[in-house]
């Protein structure tokens, strides 16, 4: 079924080919649109005032002076709000016992952390706004903070909501096999323990939103920079009680999301509420010390593993415990707890084998919440996967590489499903793993280390496979209750000229979205891409769906766009055998042209069957209705997710005197199925990578014992920069899903799954003969000099 | 320029915010007119030069002074000049002219090695020595430089103009020898000689961030002995710091191991770095160590600018 994708000499054949993306001369003019751009008439700002401490009750609130000040419209606290909004609360069924307290838009009785909203400021300007908070009088009395995740679970710990019973939001146990005996019959065992820091996604472009409550019609249209139109349509309309129908979400031009714009904010819910109290449009845009304090923050986790193995270096079996800490709340629609899922069904994906147990516990702790950020819980995992098999190789004294040959899932097990139950239809492990081989000339890099190494220049290689969730059907939220959608609709129509429009579910942050769309609905439509116009990011335009989560916008997305161009070419061959007196099946659509199938002659132009249809349908024979407008849904019904794979290697160079570590290289040998644009997925592997490095080297959330954020500002929060980043060489490998037509599987969290993993074991491979290691990320000069014995 | 507070790194009630408080704006034509704008405010004010570190100072409303007087058009401020031994590099010069200069170059040239360490493109076109200077961020590369090069500093104020050494300049976190409504005009810089040489680098997470430690050293080197050793750290305390200890430990020796090992001991005399949230003081002096080895090492075996300029 695939098979006819690859005649890339067809003309309007636009799959698997690197064409560029029609929206970029626009953002590069400077004319894109993003919420920060759009005023509306009469539109208000509004500014936060938030906690200083990380748990402390309100005991009083006087708003007398800030109201007062010239230029304020409205000064809200927790209690007016929470008389329009219904609470929300971040759990869903599927996580069995999983408890999180009901959230307000702002902080009612007290807060718990430090950065949570506690009153919204309305004024003509956002500068005025700022100027009214300064005259808010706050008395607050501080509670004992809960910061650490041992402390969160001792039987004497401050309760963070005393009405929960305990500070733990989630526990999870997943076995397999018989753990126990596969350490009994084992040769040798280890232990180590893992520490992966709390980071942030810091997208270019911080959360903004515009409410836009009209009252005499009650409804409400939002302009948000959010990832998933249609989940906020839904939320608003619930939350504050407005019809669905007349919930209007506008995701314009978009700067960036990585998953941390498809979260429930209070920011973003009080916004609505503020219009609806104003009767007047009201803008917030996060600053970049909010974004801090208030986006999502991931990946906090300490991980114990133990490892069993026998003499051939076969992993017989792995224990873990994961303890992960998510702030004072799970986050809503999509919960907290699904990173930490994630990590303990991913460990030791790509292998074979089958003991294994994991638990898992996610706790609460007086920091701002942990969400989905890219490649939730694959760069965890596979840290603690790759660094054991390597360390397992270490101790037996067999290569890398080898020890991955002889672990790995290979061709003739699928389809396979793992330990923790994940089912892979097919995965490309070998192909891969000689593909990076050959990619990055490995004996000729362990030839240069070892001549370096004499002259005491300690360089490194590590390598970390990875599987990766995409295409996720209604088993990763629609079970557990979630009104987040798994399918993706596409309404494609010809405008009378001969032209195309596709509307779809499925947005465009600079990803590439739009691009790839166009390229298929011209390829299985049949005309030239420069007439396709993709239009997304409106719930009132374009049809419903899920939009942009755990990697569907090329998988899902793509294939609804397939079906329906494919549903109105039937159409337009109806149309046309009318006017020609031909049958459809005698017919085709070409390069924009109506041909006979046969022989490929042409026989009339899409634009004169588009003319005829809207214009002059009175010559077409009776009962003929065209319908140059076709929609259609698609949710994944195979397999429940689309598993991709790959391998990632990197080079680094460690000056053991200084701690630092210079980036050399890194390769990454990928599979995400069918290719549509290998540009735009080598860009999406390239920033998925550099943010693994950032995680692997830079970036962490530091706070201290009072729950303070310490760094909270890019001066001292510190993002990977280009001249920090090494050249990233990229090649590809491709398993088409058979579930699909299209074949395509997502790859936009690939890049981050393995990069940190990688380089965790370069470091470790440079750090070897000084007889050192480190397990815990990032990897500052500080901690290398630590693990050296010199810090 | 009057910085003198370090942005917190917590958010605080109602004060953490990214707009300035509102302020009005004046542009001096002139040394006389800054200083009359400057007693009109009774202090109520500040200088602004480049801005780059100002204005987020002003944006974080950790200052909200009525005035903000620009004196970045000042020619008076202007230009790069060589009279008697002496380069006289105007307060104004920016970082970008500092890094591509020839005469900082050839007369000065550990400013011109210091000076692709000083942050980004787009900073460097805006950012001044004399604001950097008279701002004294003590994790700064110009401010420590002008210690090694033994420094002195053109101050005006309404009175007149005096001259203050920079050995003694820097006098805690942001405090500096120029008083309230002061301008410092000028940094003089004595011309490097032919047996001089010099090298900086630092240890910054990041290009172009602050540094964990910075070191400028430059030295007299004659027939392989060293004299004259001026050696200047940046990010190991309040303020910038001359090494003296060390200094003395090469002082008419040559410059083998022995004698780095020696300087890179009696650093301990010198620096003792304070610990922070993510590095301790130990670990900084270790690399102020280990940074001290590798930049005499490299004067050691460098060329001297007599060498140079031949070739």
């Amino acid at each position: 079924m695939n098979m006819a994708l690859n005649n890339t000499d067809r003309p309007n054949s636009y799959i698997g080919r690197s064409v560029t993306r029609p929206n970029a001369l626009r953002l590069l003019a400077g004319k894109g649109r993003y919420v920060t751009d759009i005023k509306l008439p009469r539109m208000l700002h509004a500014a936060f005032l938030r906690s200083p401490y990380a748990h402390a009750e309100i005991k009083s609130i006087d708003t007398t002076e800030a109201a007062a000040l010239k230029g304020v419209h409205l000064v809200a606290t927790g209690e007016d709000l929470a008389k329009l909004c219904k609470p929300w609360v971040g759990t869903l069924d599927h996580f069995r016992g999983m408890k999180s307290a009901p959230q307000l838009p702002l902080a009612v009785g007290k807060v718990v952390w430090a950065g949570q909203a506690m009153v919204a400021v309305v004024a003509e300007t956002r500068a005025i706004a700022e100027d009214a908070l300064g005259l808010i009088q706050v008395e607050m009395s501080e509670l004992p903070p809960v910061v650490d995740i041992d402390q969160a679970r001792e039987p004497d710990s401050t309760r963070i909501y005393p009405e929960l019973g305990d500070n733990v939001a989630f526990k999870l146990t997943v076995e397999s096999g018989d753990v126990k005996a596969a350490f009994a019959k084992a040769d040798g065992e280890l232990e180590e323990t893992f520490f992966t820091g709390r980071h942030t996604a810091v997208t270019m472009e911080p959360r903004a939103i515009i409410a836009d409550y009209n009252a005499s019609e009650e409804a409400l249209t939002v302009y948000h920079a959010t990832q998933t139109p249609y989940q906020f349509q839904d939320l608003f309309s619930r939350l504050y009680g407005i019809r669905e129908s007349r919930v209007r979400v506008i995701a314009p031009d978009i700067g960036g999301s990585f998953g941390m714009k498809l979260h429930v904010y209070n920011e973003d819910m009080s916004v609505v509420g503020l219009s609806m109290l104003c009767g007047r449009p009201v803008k917030y845009v996060a600053d970049r010390l909010e974004s801090f304090v208030s986006d999502i923050h991931a990946r906090d986790h300490r991980i114990k593993t133990q490892v069993a193995y026998d003499a051939s270096g076969a992993i017989l079996g792995v224990k873990v415990d994961d303890v992960t800490a998510i702030g004072a709340f799970s986050t809503a629609p999509r919960t907290s707890v699904v990173e930490g899922n994630q990590v303990v069904r991913l460990i030791g994906a790509p292998y074979r084998f089958r003991d294994y147990r994991a638990d898992l516990s996610v706790v609460f702790q007086n920091k701002v919440q942990t969400s989905q950020y890219r490649a939730v819980g694959h760069p965890i995992a596979c840290l603690v996967t790759e660094s054991l098999i390597d360390r397992v190789g270490q101790k037996l004294g067999i290569d890398p590489f080898e020890m991955r040959r002889r672990n790995i899932v290979t061709s003739d097990m699928y389809p396979y499903t793992s330990p923790a139950g994940y089912k892979f239809e097919r995965l490309s492990h070998e192909a891969c793993l000689d593909g990076l081989y050959k990619l990055m000339d490995y004996p000729r890099l362990r030839e240069e280390q070892k001549a370096l190494r004499e002259k005491g220049i300690h360089r490194g290689i590590g390598i970390a496979m990875f599987v990766e969730i995409t295409n996720p059907s209604p088993a990763f939220y629609g079970v557990g209750g979630a009104r987040i959608s798994s399918q993706d609709g596409a309404i494609v129509k010809i405008t009378p000229a001969g032209e195309v429009q596709c509307l779809i579910s499925v947005g465009e942050h600079g990803q590439g979205t739009e691009t790839i769309i166009g390229q298929i609905v011209a390829e299985h439509l049949g005309v030239d891409r420069e007439l396709v116009r993709v239009i997304t990011g409106d719930t009132d335009v374009t049809p419903q769906g899920g939009a942009n989560w755990a990697c569907r916008g090329a998988g899902i997305g793509g294939e609804t766009a397939l079906q329906a161009a494919k549903k109105l070419k039937q159409n337009v061959l109806s149309v046309a055998a009318a006017i020609l007196q031909s049958a459809p099946g005698e017919l085709d659509l070409i390069n924009g042209q109506i041909v006979n199938r046969s022989d490929r002659v042409e026989r009339i132009p899409l634009s004169e069957v588009a003319r005829i249809s809207y214009y002059r349908s009175d010559t077409l024979p009776p009962g003929t209705n065209p319908q140059l407008t076709a929609a259609h849904h698609y949710s994944p019904q195979g397999y429940p997710f689309a598993f991709t794979n790959g391998v990632q290697a990197c080079h680094v160079e460690v000056d053991a005197e200084t701690g630092f570590t210079k980036i050399l290289d890194l390769w990454v040998v990928e599979d995400c199925g069918r290719i549509i644009n290998p540009m735009l997925v080598e860009e999406q592997i390239r920033g998925g990578v550099v943010q693994g490095l950032g995680a692997a080297f830079f970036e962490e959330c530091r706070y201290n014992e009072s729950g303070q954020l310490e760094n909270g500002s890019l001066a001292d929060y510190l993002v990977p920069m280009a001249c920090e980043m090494p050249d990233i060489k990229i090649a590809h490998v491709e398993t088409p899903t058979q579930d699909t037509e299209l074949g395509a599987k997502g790859c936009g969290e690939a890049g981050t799954a393995a990069s940190s993993a990688a380089a965790m074991n370069a470091v470790n491979d440079a750090l070897a003969p000084l007889g050192a290691s480190v397990s815990q990320i990032p990897m500052t000069p500080q901690r290398l000099l630590k693990a050296l014995g010199r810090g | 320029m009057v910085t003198k507070t370090k942005k917190p790194l917590v958010p605080r009630l109602g004060s953490e915010r990214v707009k300035p408080a509102p302020f009005r704006y004046f542009r001096a034509n002139s040394l006389a007119e800054a200083f009359a704008a400057y007693a009109e405010a009774e202090g109520d004010c500040t200088y602004m030069a480049g801005g780059q570190s100002l204005l987020p100072v002003l944006s974080l409303r950790l200052q909200t002074p009525s005035l903000v007087i620009d004196i970045s058009r000042l020619e008076e401020l202007r230009g790069i000049s060589l009279a008697n031994g002496v380069l006289r590099i105007g307060a104004l010069t920016r970082h970008n002219e500092m890094l591509h200069s020839p005469e900082i170059a050839r007369y000065a040239p550990l400013l011109s090695k210091a000076a692709p360490y000083v942050a980004h493109p787009a900073i460097r076109n805006k950012g001044t020595i004399g604001g950097t200077i008279a701002h004294a961020d003590p994790a700064a590369e110009f401010p420590g430089m002008t210690l090694a090069l033994n420094a002195e500093f053109e101050i005006a104020n309404s009175e007149g103009r005096r001259r203050e050494p920079a050995n003694g300049f820097f006098r805690g976190l942001y405090e500096t020898g120029i008083a309230p409504g002061e301008i410092l005009v000028a940094i003089h810089v004595p011309v490097f000689g032919e047996h001089d040489r010099c090298a900086y680098h630092e240890l910054a997470r990041r290009r172009g961030d602050y540094p964990l430690v910075g070191c400028g050293v430059r030295a007299t080197i004659r027939d392989g002995v060293a004299t004259n050793g001026r050696f200047a750290f940046i990010a190991v305390g309040a303020v910038p710091q001359r090494a003296f200890a060390a200094e003395a430990a090469i002082e008419g020796q040559r410059l083998d191991e022995t004698a780095i090992a020696a300087a890179q001991t009696a650093l301990e005399q010198d620096l003792q770095p304070d610990d922070d949230s993510e590095t301790t003081g130990a670990m900084r002096l270790h690399l102020a160590k280990v940074l001290l080895g590798r930049l005499l090492r490299e004067i050691a075996l460098s060329p001297s600018k007599a060498v140079e300029a031949a070739a």
